[in-house]
């Protein structure tokens, strides 16, 4: 019972963030869109139990993630209207075409009971995803032979590398400026924050 | 009636499912470079659902580790995509992606 109300308030407020992502003229509006379906989630994962991913979501999706969309919609502008009008010429109809089917080749999935297996039979056991349960799961490491104990080892330490690539990766594209050989030093129309 | 209804693990995979044809359809329908990422962040918001909502269904703590490296790579894909969409605007003046048609003959 409880659950249901959660279900029904967090899935409408999910459901009203999505579409104001997509609908929003405002960029500023579908990012504070965009936060009120990942908090919505946030509160989903604490009732599955996962309360670390829940605390993770909010932390670097509400908090570092839709900041740093904040500072780049500033940044390029939000008094530009967004131009609506379609250029490729048959986007549109394509576009739609395709989620239709999605739809419909999704509930055909569901209709010819393709997706009864996502449900496990029986009482499964409880998880609970505490953050001693998650660090055990990431990082600790069994004798040798143990293959089950170190299974989340390798994308881990996988992740620390991606990430160090992305950072500097970022950093490279923040500093790159293409400068030309004839540029004189005074130039009349220096790009913003050079 | 209502105290019956139990809130069943496919509810959530059929919500994140609905998250995310909206998150493809403003992928597919705008042409906002930010708008589309943010579209693409929904997009992994609800497959995270979707795998939260399986863990539970299973009682395997594997679909949240998941949904930790979705984050990472997430977070790890903002980062490299913001910068690369602010360095397009310093040499173009521009977000939207109907005007960055170089590459195509």
């Amino acid at each position: 019972m409880v659950e249901l109300v959660i279900f029904a308030l967090m899935g409408a407020v999910a459901l009203a963030g999505a579409i104001g992502v997509v609908r929003a003229r405002n960029p500023v509006y579908g990012a504070m869109g965009l936060m009120a379906t990942l908090f919505a989630l946030a509160v989903f994962y604490v009732v599955h139990l996962a309360h670390f991913v829940a605390v993770v979501q909010v932390i670097v999706y509400a908090g570092a993630v839709i900041t740093l969309f904040l500072f780049v919609i500033m940044f390029v502008g939000v008094d530009r209207a967004e131009d609506l009008t379609e250029k490729l010429p048959v986007q549109r109809p394509v576009a739609l075409i395709v989620l239709v089917g999605v739809v419909v080749l999704a509930g055909a999935l569901v209709v010819t009971g393709r997706f009864d297996w996502v449900i496990a039979s029986g009482e499964p056991p409880v998880v609970r995803g505490t953050i001693e349960e998650i660090g055990e799961n990431l990082i600790s490491v069994g004798p040798p032979s143990d293959r089950q104990a170190s299974r989340w080892l390798l994308p881990f330490e996988a992740t620390s590398l991606l990430l160090i690539v992305a950072a500097v990766g970022a950093i490279a594209l923040a500093f790159y400026r293409p400068r030309r050989k004839d540029e004189s030093p005074a130039d009349p129309d220096p790009g913003p924050g050079s | 009636m209502i105290e019956s209804m139990v809130v069943t693990p496919g509810w959530y995979m059929t919500l994140a499912a609905v998250l995310f044809l909206i998150g493809a359809g403003g992928l597919l329908l705008r042409n906002n470079a930010l708008v589309m990422f943010m579209s693409v962040e929904l997009m992994l918001n609800a497959v995270n659902l979707t795998f939260v909502a399986a863990a539970r269904a299973h009682g395997d703590i594997g679909g949240q580790m998941a949904v930790l490296f979705v984050l990472v790579v997430a977070a790890a894909e903002v980062a490299v995509g913001l910068a690369i969409i602010v360095s397009i605007f310093r040499s173009r003046r521009t977000a939207s992606v109907d005007e960055l048609s170089e590459l195509s003959g």
